[in-house]
């Protein structure tokens, strides 16, 4: 399992960076930061280094565990030549990635932030290269469309970034969908999901009538991803990410996982007509296309994305044609690529950067400013044009090779060089413009500031990829071929016959390689005449503003649909709901109704077995319905109605007490103790004005409903407490003691038996907490200095008797919570009850001796605590896992000592310990900060001086802003 | 009894879907307690009622069904939790549109 951190490592590291920033002064956080992250990148590497002497040796590295077994799910990664390759790129990039961004970013605030998801990405595209597993390797694919959507709308300001992000979402998540579709019924025809039987039932998928299908949706997702005509738009739209992004997702990295697949996948696919016409013409026409474009594109980005649509095209090409040396050239040119291209971004980045603009109608004359980066910027163009000895060229050569050798279209063969020249004729002429309007091309010109060299560590990332250009284009057997043969070996299974000679003697792919540098240049000196037949001939549309249109277009459609959007109403929607449940409980039931006659009915009714009633039930049944009548009766005084609602609950618990469920009671008494509190805290803020009545027609409605519906569940009710039905409360029953070593059933199902529901219900509580916190952040409430009769508010805010009385009753309450949550395994109590208790206790302190005061006694962070309790459920959950077993199985001892009598341990205690404390946190942090909101009416009191019989509530903006104080005590 | 327990149901039903159709905050929140008592009170009663029979195991016996009283346990400190989040929720309304009423809405509809 080791080969597992590779992939692991990044995405638990993904935390690092926040924690490092926590740790240090503010100054050093940007260093903090970048350290982690690089730290991460760097363990990742080390332990890929580690495994890649066994796939020197010639052999793959596996790990399995199983996951979903029953969808045919597997934790199953390979570490194969193809896979290394990859993931050296992907770390061995991602690392000066981040040595480039610490410089890019030195004065965001937002760097933890950046490479957190960053190291995220990382770990989701090492997870697609090492996957053994159709339906792994799609939801790192997923992964990667996601992390990439938060990086491109990295700066949350900036609408274009917003913009190309959710393009970006919409073509590689849509791609993602037809990829799953396409794996879902590979893996039916190939029989499994597992790389290897996959790959391994090439002949099968090929005969299958489902071939055409999974073929198509498998090339949408990777032609979707490595933006290919015509889905290429999204990637210079997603230009507007942060340039160190740019230099690893767009061009090293996400991009490539397009071609990844169509690598991978190669021996299963290729060799068949329909492949050689999809993926080659698909990828020709993208080469050729992205490559004019990029001519004619300002933006030093612009250029730089469509230069690498074309070279991603060109590579996908190389794939289309079929044949393995086709195949070694593309994957030789996408490992070429990824290094030219990410210099060339990063050398943008430091345009950018320095001179303040990437417009190159703005820029020129930048060599007299920063000759290094000049430099370093030319060698990289002049690979990415193909020039001899750099490794652009030697690629290039290979394509321009495969192009003269293939036969395929008969007559029509001079037409595949003829266009491969054109576009090497188009990738000078973009090079030279970049290079030649940028650093030359007359005098610098006004520019925000005086460009000069960036610091000298930022140059070094792309002076090592530049370096690497150099080392790849002289000595190509002995720096790059040992890993281009893993690479190619284990995609085609065997080892083609290649040579990566830079010279090959007068042939005529060289003499292509000549036309198309001639060819540029002179492109280039004719470029005025070019821009403006450019201009001319092609309208100023694009495939972005095309997808901004649809876009657009659909959202006011379904505008259009939906009925009255500007008159929806929710209390009509509550309506419509209720009659729809309504309608369709009752359809089925209506030839029971037709048929009904009274004397059946009350036959049946005469016929239930019903237990005795009691004169006490009698009255707690009329105190309820009376209590409830009076509830809706009241619902204006609102402190009526809130003491009413009361009354229910307490009639309710006593319910519980009187059919068996000493739990349930607690709990209904606790909770309706809080609930009540809750409700008082809130009365103080909710304006006293009348609203207007609604219509004698909406009441008339409403009292149907709630009559109807009323009639309805009482009646459902009755017939369930009737109807003998099967239980498997006696496999509970039996099962408590011996299984869980419990005496309280009920507490046994909550934290053993249905333990996994327990543990999701105390995230739910966790995350209504998350979510009551984040609402009051900065709200603006109206506070009234008076009540409804104009009197002030008692001044006495604090009465003595009850703070002296509660004092001593604390940690007598603390300790009955203690009691309660240590005996809920054997008796009626456990976390729920004890945590409400501790809950109680704690909140009447502050109501009796005011929040500053508990404050100052008692520092709780219940954030901290939810979080905590959160984790020692889980942890206790996930500890079964340590001892094999599964998830969430509990232990217990049994011991007997003198001195403590008879004594339970389970580990199921801690759990129930868990869930105190969330239930605690949850109880506190939301009472807490309510009553802080109104624990500001003392300074709003010296503050305020109008007296208002109904105080109206006041416009948000005038209210005095409440929340903005700081929350921690 | 359980004519009793049902109608008890099906008043906080009515009476609790009435109050969920009101216009203003506090009454949908009144309404949505209610409805949740009402939805504990049958989730319990699901299991039959039965007097002295609590399912602690200490002698033996026959026992209340512990299933429905686990599943309305978390129930009620989730309805808690639920009372809490809509209260609130009204509160934030009642700061951002300046009404507690339930269908106020502030100017145009912003994208």
């Amino acid at each position: 399992m080791f080969l597992a951190w590779i992939v692991a490592i990044p995405f638990l590291g993904a935390l690092l960076p926040y924690g490092a920033v926590r740790l240090v002064p503010k100054q050093a956080c940007g260093a903090a930061a970048s350290l982690a992250a690089a730290l991460v990148s760097t363990s990742a590497l080390i332990i890929a280094l580690s495994h890649t002497p066994d796939v020197f040796a010639g052999g793959e590295v596996h790990a399995s565990m199983p996951w979903i077994p029953r969808i045919g799910l597997t934790l199953a990664l390979r570490f194969d030549g193809l896979a290394m390759v990859f993931v050296l790129l992907i770390l061995g990039i991602g690392l000066l990635v981040i040595l480039y961004a610490h410089f890019y970013l030195a004065k965001s605030d937002q760097v933890a932030r950046f490479f957190a998801i960053l190291l995220l990405f990382q770990g989701a595209m090492l997870g697609i290269v090492l996957s053994d597993n159709l339906l792994l390797l799609l939801l790192f694919w997923e992964l990667t469309s996601l992390t990439s959507f938060l990086l491109v709308g990295f700066d949350p300001r900036s609408i274009e970034a917003r913009r190309g992000a959710r393009m970006a979402l919409v073509i590689t998540g849509g791609g993602g969908l037809a990829l799953l579709a396409g794996f879902l019924l590979l893996g039916s025809v190939a029989g499994s999901f597992e790389l290897s039987e996959v790959l391994a039932a090439g002949e099968r998928v090929h005969q299958h009538p489902l071939y055409l299908p999974i073929l198509l949706l498998i090339l949408l997702g990777a032609f979707t991803k490595s933006a290919q005509f015509p889905f290429h738009f999204w990637l210079p739209s997603a230009m507007t990410a942060p340039t160190p992004v740019s230099a690893y997702l767009h061009s090293a990295t996400m991009v490539k996982a397009g071609i990844f697949l169509l690598a991978r996948f190669f021996p299963v696919f290729a060799e068949t007509d329909i492949w050689f016409y999809l993926v080659g013409g698909v990828g020709l026409t993208t080469f050729l296309f992205g490559a004019y474009i990029a001519i004619f594109k300002h933006d030093i980005k612009g250029l730089l994305a469509y230069s690498t649509i074309s070279h991603l095209g060109l590579i996908t090409f190389l794939f289309g044609l079929g044949t393995p040396l086709g195949a070694v050239a593309g994957l030789f040119h996408a490992m070429n690529h990824a290094v030219f291209k990410a210099s060339l971004f990063m050398a943008a980045g430091i345009i950018d950067h320095e001179a303040g603009t990437r417009d190159m109608r703005r820029l020129s004359g930048l060599w007299h400013f920063m000759p290094i980066t000049g430099t370093l910027a030319m060698v990289a163009a002049a690979a990415m044009a193909g020039v001899p000895l750099l490794n652009g060229f030697l690629s290039k050569e290979m394509f321009f090779a495969e192009t003269v050798h293939h036969e395929w279209l008969g007559h029509l063969d001079w037409l595949l060089p003829f266009i491969a020249t054109l576009g090497g004729i188009f990738a000078v002429a973009y090079s030279v413009r970049f290079i030649h309007d940028v650093f030359f091309g007359g005098p610098l010109q006004e520019l925000d500031r005086t460009p000069h060299e960036p610091p000298r560590w930022m140059r070094i990332p792309v002076e090592i990829l530049v370096a690497l250009c150099l080392l790849v284009g002289i000595f190509p057997e002995q720096t790059v071929r040992p890993l281009l043969d893993l690479g190619v070996q284990s995609m085609l299974g065997f080892e083609p016959r290649y040579d990566l000679a830079i010279w090959h003697g007068f042939s005529f792919p060289l003499l292509m390689s000549l036309v198309a540098l001639v060819g540029g240049l002179l492109l280039y000196r004719l470029r005025r005449w070019l821009f403006r037949a450019h201009d001319w001939v092609f309208p100023p549309t694009s495939g972005a503003s095309v997808f901004q249109r649809l876009s657009t277009g659909l959202q006011l459609l379904a505008r259009a649909r939906m009925p009255h959007p500007t008159q929806a109403s929710l209390q009509n929607s509550i309506a419509w709901l209720l009659l729809t449940t309504l309608v369709l409980a009752i359809w089925p039931l209506l030839p029971a109704l037709w048929s009904l006659d009274v004397a059946g009915l009350s036959d049946w009714l005469m016929g239930l077995e019903l237990s005795p009633l009691d004169v006490p039930s009698l009255g707690a049944g009329l105190i309820l319905v009376v209590a409830a009548a009076g509830v809706v009766g009241l619902r204006r005084q609102r402190l009526q109605a809130t003491i009413l609602a009361g009354v229910i609950g307490l009639v309710l618990s006593l319910a519980f007490v009187h059919f068996s469920a000493p739990d349930l009671a607690l709990t209904q008494l606790t909770v309706e103790v809080v609930t009540t509190i809750l409700l008082l805290l809130v009365l103080y803020f909710l304006p006293q004005s009348d609203v207007a009545r609604l219509s004698r027609w909406r009441r008339t409605r409403d009292l149907v409903l709630a009559v109807v519906a009323g009639t309805g569940v009482a009646a459902l009710a009755l017939v369930i407490m009737t109807t003998q039905t099967p239980s498997i409360a006696e496999y509970f029953l039996h099962a408590a003691k011996p299984a869980a070593g419990a005496s309280n059933v009920v507490n046994a199902i909550l934290v053993d038996f249905r333990g996994f529901d327990t543990l999701g219900e105390i995230t739910v509580l966790a995350i209504a907490a998350a979510g009551i916190f984040a609402m009051l952040r900065g709200i603006r409430l109206h506070t009234p200095q008076r009540d409804l009769f104009g009197r002030p508010w008692s001044p006495d805010v604090h009465p003595t008797i009850l703070a002296m009385l509660s004092r001593p009753l604390l940690p007598m309450a603390l300790l009955v919570a203690v009691f309660m949550l240590l005996r809920g395994h054997h008796e009626p109590g456990g976390g729920f009850i004890a945590g409400l208790i501790a809950g109680i206790a704690l909140v009447l302190q502050q109501l009796a001796s005011g929040q500053q005061w508990s404050a100052e006694r008692l520092r709780l962070n219940y954030t901290r605590l939810i979080g905590a309790g959160l984790l020692m459920a889980l942890g206790t959950a996930s500890a079964a896992l340590l001892w094999q077993r599964p998830f969430l199985t509990s232990a217990f001892w049994h011991s007997e000592s003198t001195w403590l009598g008879e004594l339970e341990l389970t580990s199921a205690m801690v759990f129930d310990t868990g869930v105190f404390l969330v239930v605690l946190g949850t109880v506190m942090l939301i009472l807490d900060n309510l009553g802080r909101l109104s624990g500001h009416r003392q300074h709003g009191r010296r503050a305020g001086h109008q007296v208002a019989a109904h105080p109206a509530p006041v416009p948000a903006a005038s209210a005095p802003a409440l929340g903005s104080a700081p929350w921690k005590s | 009894m359980e004519v009793l327990i049902a109608l008890c149901i099906g008043v906080l039903v009515g009476c609790g879907v009435y109050l969920l159709l009101r216009a203003r905050s506090f009454s949908v929140v009144l309404g949505l307690t209610l409805l949740s008592y009402a939805t504990n009170l049958l989730l319990f009663a699901s299991g039959g009622l039965r007097s002295n029979q609590a399912p602690l195991l200490h002698e033996g016996g026959s026992f209340a069904d512990p299933l429905p009283q686990a599943l309305v346990l978390t129930a009620i400190v989730i309805g808690f939790a639920m009372t809490a989040f809509m209260l609130v929720l009204s509160l934030r309304a009642l700061s951002d549109l300046g009404s507690d009423r339930v269908d106020s809405r502030r100017g145009g509809e912003e994208r």
